[in-house]
């Protein structure tokens, strides 16, 4: 038995709505599977968070973060990939935190960053162990994390609206894939401006093809080309805009695959990439970690079945991820503004503490 | 004739200025006399001028131009003398214009204006009426096109042009009609496999030709073969290394001395044929094998993408792709190496290659263009295959080449092409737009999990669909161009081109 859950009617209920989640992300992340896009498996998440400190049984600050952090492990181990869920939680335990210190009175900057003051004067701050009780507490957290709800509604609206200040008329951009934020980026310039639009498919799924549609649909000048054409038409582009699925903490991206392609080619001719990513998606993980990393699905996509013999003595590797070093990018636009790459260490630092970072 | 006459401008001009000049040296020189005649007469007397005339205005330094043009009319005298009694009297005037300025430029690699213009109205009527002229169907362009490449044509292969003929077809030959709609339909693909199959259907024509009376064979052959050639650049667009062999072969047919017997002249010319087949493209992948198998080492990883290299679908003695067979001997050699096998949509030309080397026994991966970035880190040497090397060094190859090219570059693997001299062009390109070859749009629909998204792309109106057949890498990523003639840096292209028209 878990701490703090135990049998009441109310908590049925949470138990199998936290089963049900899981099971939704073990079937398979977004894009692949029941077609949930990143906005909404962040938005899911906080709901399902904000349903467990509602209604789960505890009494300090210190209790509720640890039922958060054992929920989010076997989140995050239902599926690594789908780094939204983990970022979500380190949100949440974030909040927390800041409505402790605020109800113990202390101020909230101080105890953000470990400055070499703080290291000599006040060694004893980091072993807090957010024991105390405060009455209002529970009222404030649930309150804070209704407001991380209606900035996650926002998100898109606010990348939305910085679409103008980036699209001339006449412009030739270039995308990859499907992304949802992308795609309602280029549609709200579309409004005032007339440009070209450039889809690169993305094989083996072809998500191209849907964003292609969807664009023409309203009534934007798209051309779909293959993934092998990306150089070729690169000397034609004005600017690359992509989405991605994680934003990393050295500034990298985790994104589809074929990216990096995409983003070397620019790099080439000089073309500037503009990744539209909310801030959800910043993640503290680096690239580094090798086995967490890659994400491979079913070689079948990329060999069919009906190939036959051969099929036994080759290797096939169909990975769904790339790695594109920050040095390519040059400007990420978020649901706060714009920042360059080489910035995005700070707002990471703003948004999770950093003993969370491991979850 | 456009050409005829913008010389015989040129000769005017010149021969204005180059009378100004000899009327200032003219009390210097006895023959100059002579020397000053039009060259437009056609004067069977000329010939005792030559000789002296050289000599003439080599003592002014500052009468370069003059030294140059007497020296050029001495050798149009000479020419003209030794063409002299010939017959044709109103031959020598224009051939005397039109041997100056080549023999000028004789140095320099020529030219090739573009001829593909869809989006200038004339250029394709002029065409439309030639196509007509030669009785050849003209095939209508299908779908809409990305404005980008407005200018080029995009065909589907749905509506191939055989459609059009009559049966039987009386203009063209049979075996020309064949191959038209192999290419047409992707059967015969690979610059390799189209030279080779083109090559054996004139020699079948060649076979079934009969001079027609009051005809001189190497005239008439060589118009015979002319709507041929609009025909299959009808089917699809003509490529470098078929217009090099379209080339050797019209030079082999007037070069045929008019007293030859139509069966001499009919087997020496399929002779030349097969000669060309064996030393150009058959020996010449024997040489190139040579040389790569010197690069390649024990425990290499070799990325080969053979969407740049062809098969050969019709029976020849050639059995497989430059690179294909480069492999293969190298495996036969006892080399020990691994092969990844890089494929892209939406031609899928990689598994056939896959098939021919697993059957040899090398080890294989095999993954698609947009993972290239994932699995360069365990690469040691990229092999490419070229449709065409330019003039300026770019190498012109399936679209995608340049790309994995790039990508190696970022990751510092060398990069190697294998390429026959004989598909070297005097062309030069930046990029892969001005020209270029659009294949079917519809070849880009792809039906997953039951829902095909492009099904009605041509009902939308902003909608495009784009499917390159060529694209051209910048000198700067390869590091090396194995040919048979050795292994040359990229920028040595020129060089080989100007040897190679030397000899000829």
């Amino acid at each position: 038995m878990r701490p703090g859950l135990h049998e009441e009617w109310g908590e049925i209920d949470l138990t199998e709505r936290i089963e049900a989640f899981l099971s939704d992300l073990k079937r398979g992340g977004s894009g692949t599977g029941p077609l949930r896009g990143s906005a909404e498996m962040a938005r899911e998440t906080t709901a399902l968070l904000r349903r467990i400190a509602a209604q789960a049984r505890w009494s300090n600050a210190g209790d509720l973060m640890e039922i958060i952090r054992t929920e989010g492990r076997r989140m995050t181990a239902a599926q690594p990939s789908e780094t939204t869920v983990g970022n979500m939680i380190r949100r949440v335990l974030k909040i927390i935190r800041e409505e402790y210190a605020r109800s113990r009175g202390s101020s909230e900057e101080t105890d953000q960053q470990e400055s070499l003051h703080k290291l000599l004067t006040s060694g004893g701050l980091s072993e807090e162990n957010f024991r105390q009780h405060f009455a209002a507490l529970k009222a404030n957290v649930i309150e804070a994390i209704n407001e991380l709800l209606t900035e996650l509604e926002g998100t898109t609206d606010n990348i939305k609206m910085q679409a103008l200040e980036h699209i001339h008329s006449n412009e030739v951009i270039m995308t990859i894939g499907r992304s949802r934020t992308v795609e309602a980026f280029l549609k709200d310039a579309a409004r005032k401006r007339k440009f070209h639009v450039i889809v690169a498919e993305c094989a083996p799924f072809c998500q191209g093809h849907k964003m292609a549609t969807s664009l023409s649909e309203a009534g934007i000048e798209t051309t779909v080309i293959t993934d092998a054409a990306i150089f070729a038409v690169m000397s034609r582009v004005n600017k690359v805009i992509i989405g991605t699925q994680t934003v990393l903490a050295n500034g990298g991206l985790r994104a589809v695959n074929g990216t990096h392609t995409l983003a070397l080619a620019a790099k080439h001719h000089s073309t500037p990439l503009i990744v539209c990513a909310p801030m959800f998606k910043l993640s503290p993980q680096f690239p580094n970690e090798e086995d967490t990393f890659h994400k491979f699905v079913s070689p079948h996509e990329v060999l069919p079945f009906t190939e036959g013999e051969i099929l036994s003595k080759v290797n096939v590797h169909c990975p769904v991820f790339d790695y594109v070093p920050p040095e390519l990018i040059t400007l990420f636009i978020s649901n706060i503004g714009g920042h360059a790459p080489s910035y995005i260490y700070r707002l990471m630092s703003e948004l999770y503490h950093p003993e969370d970072h491991e979850l | 004739k456009e050409e005829k006459q913008r010389l015989r401008k040129e000769k005017k001009q010149q021969k204005k200025n180059k009378e100004k000049n000899d009327e200032k040296t003219s009390h210097e020189e006895q023959p100059a006399g002579s020397a000053s005649q039009p060259p437009a007469q056609p004067s069977p007397k000329a010939v005792p001028v030559p000789a002296s005339e050289a000599p003439a205005p080599a003592d002014k330094p500052a009468k370069s131009k003059a030294d140059l043009k007497a020296e050029r009319r001495a050798r149009q005298e000479a020419e003209r003398a030794s063409k002299g009694k010939k017959g044709d009297v109103g031959q020598p005037a224009p051939t005397g214009k039109l041997k100056a300025p080549p023999s000028e430029l004789q140095p320099v690699v020529k030219r090739l204006p573009e001829h593909v213009q869809v989006d200038n109205p004339e250029v394709v009527k002029k065409l439309a009426k030639k196509l007509e002229r030669q009785q050849i169907p003209l095939r209508s362009d299908y779908g809409y096109k990305v404005s980008l490449f407005s200018h080029l044509h995009q065909y589907s292969r749905k509506a191939p042009l055989t459609q059009q003929l009559g049966i039987p077809s009386t203009v063209i030959h049979p075996a020309i009609v064949r191959l038209g709609l192999q290419y047409s339909q992707g059967i015969v693909a690979g610059s390799n496999a189209r030279s080779v199959a083109l090559l054996h259907a004139f020699q079948q024509v060649i076979r079934d030709y009969t001079t027609p009376p009051n005809e001189e064979l190497s005239r008439d052959l060589v118009n015979k073969l002319k709507p041929y050639i609009s025909f299959l650049n009808q089917c699809r667009p003509l490529s470098a290394s078929m217009g090099n062999a379209i080339k050797y072969i019209k030079k082999e047919i007037s070069n045929i001395p008019s007293q030859c017997k139509e069966e001499e002249a009919k087997i020496k010319l399929l002779n030349c044929i097969e000669r060309y087949i064996n030393e150009k493209i058959v020996l010449a992948a024997k040489a190139i094998a040579k040389y790569s198998i010197e690069k390649i080492s024990d425990g290499d990883v070799i990325l080969f993408p053979p969407n740049c290299s062809f098969n050969v679908t019709i029976s020849t003695s050639i059995s497989s792709s430059l690179v294909n067979h480069i492999l293969c001997e190298a495996f036969e050699k006892k080399r020990k190496f691994r092969v990844i096998v890089v494929d892209s949509r939406p031609r899928l030309e990689g598994r056939e290659a896959l098939r021919r080397l697993v059957q040899k026994g090398i080890s294989c991966t095999y993954v698609l263009i947009s993972a290239v970035s994932y699995i360069l880190p365990e690469v040691s040497k990229v092999f490419l295959g070229a449709h065409a090397l330019l003039a300026n060094g770019y190498v012109m190859s399936r679209v995608g080449t340049s790309q994995i090219a790039l990508v190696a570059k970022a990751f510092n693997v060398p990069v190697l092409v294998c390429c026959e001299t004989y598909k070297f062009c005097e062309r030069v390109q930046t990029d892969s737009f001005v020209s270029n070859e659009l294949d079917d749009p519809d070849d880009l629909i792809v039906t997953r999990k039951g829902k095909t998204q492009l099904e009605h792309w041509q009902k939308v109106p902003s909608l495009g669909l784009l499917n390159l057949v060529y694209d051209v890498t910048p000198p700067d990523f390869v590091d090396l161009v194995i040919t048979d003639l050795g292994m040359i840096p990229c920028t040595s292209v020129p060089v080989v081109l100007r040897v190679k028209n030397v000899d000829q």
